[in-house]
Order: C-alpha cells, then structure tokens, then sequence
C-alpha cells in the first residue's frame, strides 16, 4: 500500500499539483437485525478503494477508483490533476494550507473483543433473546434489534512527506418497540434512538445490555399509549443525556464547522450563525456551559489517531464558561482564521472527499445529581429520547420530539407524558441552562448518521453529556 | 467482466437453494461552487456486487466490490454462511421469477460523457450572474452514468444502463437567498441560464424580509416544497411495510377520500418524463401503481417479500437494494399529476398566504398523521390582496401534510423533475391551510 501510495504522490507532482494527498481504504461492515422474532437482516459488507485528492494553483480536484492496481493509480491521480484543471475554469481565492503536515504512525482503535471473531450466532443469540422480551409484552406491534461492526484499515499519505496507518473500530446497536392503538404510535428503544454507536470492539455492545432493558423498553412503549399528551406551555425542561447529546450535535457542532461559516456548505447542508465576528465575544450558553471537542476520548465514533489530512488527534474548547471560542476546522479554512487546523476533517470512505466534520462534541460535565435536579425544579418536564429531530440552516431556531417524558411538579417527576416536543433558539436555549448533571451521569454518545456534503456523506460523530436543565422553554408545540 | 459474467461466476460458486446477483457500477462526477468559485471537483468509479443466498427460508447478503474471480467465489458462500446460522423465516416465499419487462430509455450519451470543463462551464454561468447582480452562489452539477444488472437462479436476469444529471443553486444577499434546481436525465434537462435567472429573481424579491407572525396561512408552493410533500408521504405510508406494521397514513384510510378531489398520487418508474427505470433491486418490472387516486388512498407499493406477506399481494416492482437492513419496498419515481393553474394565477386568487420556494429539515413528528416539523428556506413571501406584499424570514412549521393536501385548492398544471434522491415529477400547489409555529431570527 505504502509504494502504491506514494506512487500516486510522485504521479500529481510530475503532472504538476502542488499538493496532493491520497487514502486507500479497506472496510468492512457486519449487520445483523431482528425484528419480531426472525432474522431480518444479515449482512458482510467490504469494499476496497482510493481517492486522491491534488491541488492545482488554487484549485482542488479528487478523482477515485475501487480498482487498488498501479495502472489505475495513475489514470486516477491524472485525472485528479485534470479535475483541478478544470475547477481553474471558476477560480477562487489563493488557498493557504498552512505548516506542512508531515506525521507518521500506526493507530488501532483499542479493543477487547474483535467484533468479527465474535460468531454470527452469538450476535444472532442476544438480539434474539431480547426480541423476545420485548413480545412477551402483548401491547407491543412491531419488536426489533440491531448491531453493526465496522472496520476500516486506512493508508494516508500525502506530498509533505506523511505516512500514516490506521485501523478503526466501530461497535453499534439497539433494540426498540413499537406499540400502536388506532391512530396513536409509541415507540421506546434503548440505549438510544439511533443505533448507539462507539469505536471499539464488541465490549461496546455488551455494555447496552439489552437483555436487561427489553422489558422495560416494551412496557414503556405500551405505557405510552395510554399517556397524557404533553401540555403546551413554557416551563423548566430537564433533558436526558441522551437527548442533550443531540441537541449539542445540532446546534453547538454543526455551526462551529469552519467550512459552513465561510459558505461552502450554503447550497446543502446550510450556513451558521457563529460567524467569525462573533469568535471570543459571543455569549454562547449560561456561564456553566463548557463544550468541548475532541478526538481522544475512548469509544467516541470521532476518535482517531489522525484526521484525514494527517492533523494528529487533540482537543479544542468550542465555548468556554459560556462564551464562544472556538471552531471545527481543516488546514485550509483555519489558515483563513490565521489558525492551525485542529484535525477535523474527515471522509466517509475511499471515494469521498475530507470535509470538516464534528469529532466529539461534548458537554463538559457540572456539578449536578439527577435527582437533586428534579427535586429543585418546582414546575417542569423531563424528556429523554430523541424521537424527531429540526434545525434551520443558520443552526438557530430548532424543534426537537423525544420518546418519553414526565411532569415535574414540586420537585417529583409526576404524570408520563408522550408526544414530548420543545423549541428554541440555540443561544437563548443555552443561556438558559442553570443546572448540569455531574461525572455520574456523563455518557459518551454516539450518532453514526450525520449527513453532509455532496455527493452526500454519512460521518458518525461523538457527544458526551449528562442531564442538564433550561429554563423557559416552549414545550408540547404539536398536541 | 460483464454482468453476465459475473453472475455465471457467482452462480457456479454458490451452495444455496437460490441465489440472486445485484450488479451496480456507477461513474458518478459533481462540481461544486460557492462564493462564486468551483471549491470541490470529484469523480469516482464504483461498483458493487449484491450477492443474496437462500437456505431454505432463509436468507443472507454478503456485498463487495472486488471483482476478481476468487472474490467472486467468495461472495455466495459467505452469503449462504449467514443463511444458514438463522432460524427459518415463514414470511418468506422464495426470491421471484421473472417477468416481462418494459423496454424504458433513461440513458443519454452527452451525460454519461460529461467532462469536468463543460460542467465548469455550467456553473461558471450562475457564479458570473450572481456576481453581476452583488450577490454570491453556491451550488452543485452532478453527472452520473449507472450501469444496473439483476439475476437470479429462477430465471430473472435483467440489466440497463441510465444516466442522471442534476443541478442546483442558491443565490445570496445579505439578507436573502434564492434557490433553483433541474434534474432529469438527459443534459438538456438543466439550462444553467435559467437556474441562474430563477435564483437571482429570488434573491432580489427576499432582500431585508421582515418577521411574520406565526399562524395558520393559505401557501403557494413551488415545486421544490411540494416535491417535500411526496417525500415525507412516502416515507411515512407509501411502503407495504410500513402498511404492514401498522405505522402507516394509509393504515384505515384506504378506499376514503385523504384529500383534496384534485390530488393524484402515482408512482411510474416507465414514465420518460420522471428518471425512469425499468426494473427494481429484484429485477422485478416497474409497475405503475396509483397510491392517491382523486384523494382517495388507494395502495402501498410492494416488493416480493411484502407481497408474500398478503393474500392476493403482487411485488409492483418497488425493492430496493438494502444490503445491510430491510428497508422494505419504496416509490421512487413520484408523480403529482397536474392540474390546471400556475403559481401567478394561485397568488392572484389568495387574499393572506405564504408564498414558499422550498422546505428544509422536514422531520417526521407523527407518522400516521404525516405530522412533520420543517423549516422554509432560501425564499419565503408574504401574499396579500393576490399580490406579493413583501419577503419574510423563514419559518417553522408543524402540519399534517395529510391535513393539507386534503385541502388542496389548486394545483399547477406544469410539473418539474427534481432529483431527491428518487425522482418526483411535480408541480406547483396552493394549500388551503399551514400551521407556521415560530419565525426564525
């Protein structure tokens, strides 16, 4: 791979880029879902290719191929250069990438258990014996259950003399049930909404144990039905960690993207608010608001050794006791800021280009239990698990539902709730948060379904929260 | 390797009582652009081998893209491992024979050839436009040549080749945006000038939007918002498996009239005027099934597996390739057929309503009322006394898209291919009632 690799490189310099960088990767994907006591899926999925990206003066081109041969490299990183070309045709502003990037090394996502050494039947056996916990429970419709393992073996190497190797894993999975009574559907899933995902091995999907929480999952979803549909009015809301996972996700992570700051995310995935004027003075959240981002914490899905332009792994504060201060950048955009990139760029697979994606972004913990937290909420509700998520394209004014919810009143969670919703405005949301759970309740998320991009990529992306607690918001916007 | 080739390969390999063979290679570029210059040009060359076994009832997938002949060997016997480590599944009926296909032409030579310069020269022309009028562009042109070929050891074996082309812009002020959009699958299908002009006319009609109140408004939608419409209607009911698990809008509603006599629903992978295809991921014929018929809710769509679940149920030619869950059967070519007005005659006629250009980050709040939460985006206009009053911010809404359409007041009789992905044939709509929840800032 290494003389392949660095054949491409000699190839775009002869042809005349000025830089240029190349990934050759080899994934592959184990699925296996169940769904209402029989197999509903199983899969083995792997595929093998390059993609070589090349500056040109100014511009950028990537061509890619699943054909790995010396023939094809060079047709490839050709037509890469001439792509670069091409874009000539509408040029831009100079591009600056900064110091050059020269790392080398090996990374492996530690593991305990290799998710592929684990039989089919074993993986087939817990969904199975969930599933069938969870259909014990009469009211349930439709019961299911899902894992994933991923691999991915990664070269990089680009023309400033890096040389990197990494092996990356991933672990996911959930169950979920589904209750329906006429034209009313609940749905509870655990450990969370998505498929809850993290680097690592099997070890990871242990630890959801699902076993455990199939009952509790069906009998919430049936409860449901019969809920009070949750009251329209603005009150203290106190979410789960997580919900507020997602809401981190949606309106810290993506604004704080360099690259839709300075536009070229405008036409799809949208702009941001957090404009570079706003950088060291905007009063983002309360003073208890400390986010984080990072790609060094274990079992996060943005954990790594090095980003896809060979930036080593770190960690950046996005916003520091409340105020804003920092971005999710690449070589290119944090030169324009007269920055070094903090290593977030990433792509979905061989055939994609790097874009600036979210690592973890995280909610730094407070100081708050739980239950100390509902017993100082005088008249509230308490949301956990995300059941539908939207945000406008600047990243400001956002609708979230969730799959569960309770009343607080004097102190005690009350009443179940269903069909939770609750909107905002992202810095009048987090300047309203006054309470955050504590190390006991911090959790590492992961959301494996972030898109953006054209062609459209899927990143997965870590967020660690614990509860938190905000104030006058509007809750139950559909009834 | 052709398809044949190395299906016969795959055949000879494989153990299993049946075993089918999906082949998909695509030669897919996009060009991108914002502020006025080409930031992102890429191409890739791609295929990908679906190999499904059946041990009994019984099924595993296993998928590559290494086409060697020992890869494919491979392939049907990491599949039949899979089959074989799972109980039986009685839903299960076997894979489908064939039928007779309709012979479809989706392909054009001038975009499976495309080369990076002509499609800078496209984009090239909204970026000088919008330069000329003060603003900024951003936006995409993809060109993309698809090679589909499906087999199975019960006769099928179905293969064609179809290209897709698809454009779009957004155009910016500081205070506004405009969007256009073309798809299809012929190059003439996207005239940049046109794009650049729509999108300009756009930006130059939001400049400074004031806040409207939240509320209940008449809109008048262009294409790109009703194309969101089919999209979130489908994804919550148009599928058998969803028909089947209770968690669709057409569960207890079909034969009864959903919404407005004016609202006809259809899917139809043969018609040259969406992006046709003649077959689906189970080289099944594309049939043309009528999901709202003069707002009566007719039908889902089905593929084999969903069909052998129902007494008297047919695959309509609707499985798509899912390697790695069971999505279940989706319309991928949706039709809203026209009807006789266009967006002026629809402005003229309203007193108080919304005029919307496209609707963004639409998310499912209830499915089997289609209650979705959504953004407007890139061009939303106050409409006052049958005149454009002025532009506004975007606004949230939360509505019932069931609800709306059965209050349906006119429908434009001009439809436009938009490419989603899957491809919707729509055209302009006047909805009687919208309920907007908040402005943004």
């Amino acid at each position: 791979m290494k003389q392949l690799a660095q054949q491409a490189m000699e190839t775009a310099l002869l042809k005349g880029a000025r830089y240029a960088d190349i990934r050759i990767i080899e994934s592959r994907t184990e699925t296996a879902g169940v769904k209402d006591g029989i197999v509903d899926s199983l899969g083995d999925l792997e595929t093998v290719g390059f993609g070589v990206r090349v500056l040109v003066g100014d511009s950028w081109g990537f061509a890619s191929s699943a054909d790995v041969t010396r023939n094809e490299i060079d047709r490839v990183t050709a037509l890469a250069v001439e792509i670069a070309k091409a874009s000539a045709l509408v040029p831009g502003n100079p591009v600056d990438l900064g110091p050059p990037v020269t790392s080398t090394g090996t990374y492996v996502t530690p593991v305990r258990i290799d998710p592929f050494s684990v039989p089919i039947e074993e993986k087939l056996a817990l969904l199975l014996n969930a599933d069938a916990i969870i259909r014990r429970n009469a009211g349930v419709k439709v019961s299911e259950g899902r894992v994933i393992s991923v691999r991915h073996r990664k070269t990089f190497a680009n023309t400033e003399g890096a040389l990197l190797d990494q092996t990356i894993y991933e672990c996911g999975g959930a169950i979920a049930a589904t209750a329906v009574n006429g034209n009313d559907i609940q749905v509870r899933a655990h450990p969370d909404a998505f498929r809850c995902q993290g680097t690592g091995g099997w070890e990871y999907i242990l630890e959801g144990r699902f076993v455990d929480h199939a009952e509790r999952v069906a009998s919430e979803a049936v409860a449901l039905l019969n809920a009070d549909v949750c009251p329209s009015q603005v009150t203290s809301l106190i979410l789960d960690s997580s919900q507020l996972a997602l809401q981190i996700h949606e309106s810290c992570g993506h604004p704080t993207e360099l690259d839709r700051v300075y536009g070229t995310e405008a036409a799809f995935a949208g702009r941001s608010f957090l404009t570079t004027d706003n950088l060291g003075k905007l009063r983002y959240g309360s003073p208890i608001v400390n986010l984080t981002a990072d790609s060094v914490r274990s079992t996060g899905l943005g954990t790594f050794g090095w980003d896809d332009e060979g930036i080593p792994a770190s960690s950046t504060p996005l916003v520091k006791n409340g105020e804003f201060t920092g971005y999710l950048m690449s070589r290119e955009t944090a030169s324009q800021l007269g920055l070094q990139s903090n290593g977030c760029m990433r792509a979905d697979g061989w055939n994609r280009i790097p874009l600036i994606r979210m690592t973890n972004v995280s909610l730094e913990p407070g100081t708050w239990d739980l239950e100390d937290m509902i017993a100082d909420t005088d008249d509230g509700v308490y949301m956990e698990t995300n059941r539908s998520w939207s945000i406008d394209d600047m990243r400001l004014n956002f609708q979230f539902g969730t799959q569960l919810g309770y009343e607080i009143k004097k102190g005690k969670r009350t009443r179940l709730l269903r069909n939770c919703t609750y909107a905002g405005i992202t810095p009048e949301f987090w300047n309203s948060c006054d309470a955050i759970g504590n190390e006991k309740h911090w959790k590492l998320w992961g959301t494996p379904n972030c898109g953006k991009g054209e062609p459209m990529q899927v990143m997965g992306t870590g967020h660690g929260a614990a509860p938190a607690r905000f104030r006058n918001v509007r809750v139950g916007v559909y009834r | 390797m052709t398809f044949k080739e190395i299906a016969d390969t795959i055949f000879a390999a494989s153990p299993a009582d049946e075993t089918e063979v999906v082949y998909r290679r695509r030669d897919d570029s996009l060009t991108r652009f914002a502020n006025n210059h080409i930031h992102q040009n890429v191409t890739e060359t791609n295929h990908e081998i679906l190999v499904r076994c059946v041990s009994g009832s019984r099924c595993g997938t296993a998928v590559s893209n290494v086409t060697d002949v020992a890869s494919l060997r491979k392939l049907p016997n990491t599949a039949f491992d899979l089959a074989r480590q799972q109980p039986e599944n009685p839903d299960f009926r076997g894979l489908p024979g064939a039928t007779r296909l309709e012979p479809t032409n989706g392909f054009d030579e001038s975009v499976a050839s495309c080369s990076p310069s002509l499609r800078a020269q496209g984009v090239g022309v909204v970026c000088r436009k919008a330069a000329e009028a003060g603003y900024t562009a951003a936006g995409s042109m993809m060109t993309g040549r698809n090679s589909f070929g499906v087999a199975n050891s019960k006769g099928v074996f179905a293969e064609t080749e179809t290209t897709l082309v698809d454009a779009s812009t957004v155009v910016m002020s500081q205070t506004s945006s405009g969007w256009a959009q073309a798809s299809g699958w012929k190059l003439d299908s996207v005239t940049w000038e046109e794009l650049a002009d729509e999108a300009v006319r756009k930006t130059r009609m939001g400049v400074d939007p004031q806040v409207a109140e939240p509320g209940e408004y008449t809109v008048i939608l262009d294409p790109y918002a009703t194309a969101d419409l089919l999209s979130m209607m489908a994804v919550d009911g148009m599928s058998a498996l969803a028909y089947q698990e209770e968690r669709s809008w057409l569960n207890g509603r079909t034969g009864q009239k959903v919404m407005s006599q004016n609202v006809t629903i259809v899917d139809d992978g043969l018609d040259p005027s969406g992006i046709p295809t003649p077959f689906d991921a189970e080289g099944q014929s594309k049939q043309r099934v009528i999901i709202v018929d003069a707002g009566v809710a007719k039908a889902p769509v089905y593929d084999s597996y969903t069909a052998g679940r129902e007494a008297g149920a047919r695959s309509t030619g609707h499985a798509l390739e899912s390697p790695t869950d069971r999505m279940g059967p989706l319309p991928m070519n949706l039709f809203l057929m026209p009807g006789t007005s266009n967006v002026e005659e629809m402005i003229a006629s309203t007193s108080r309503g919304l005029y919307i250009t496209r609707f963004w980050y639409t998310r499912t709040v209830h499915p089997r009322d289609v209650v979705v939460t959504g953004m407007t985006r890139d061009g939303t206009f106050m409409v006052r006394d049958g005149e454009i009053a002025g532009a506004v911010k975007s606004m949230r809404f939360t509505q019932s898209y069931l609800d709306a359409l059965a209050g349906a007041l006119a429908i434009g009789k001009q439809g436009r291919t938009l490419w989603g992905p899957g491809a919707y044939h729509v055209p302009p709509v006047k909805l009687g009632r919208f309920n907007f929840t908040s402005s943004t800032r």
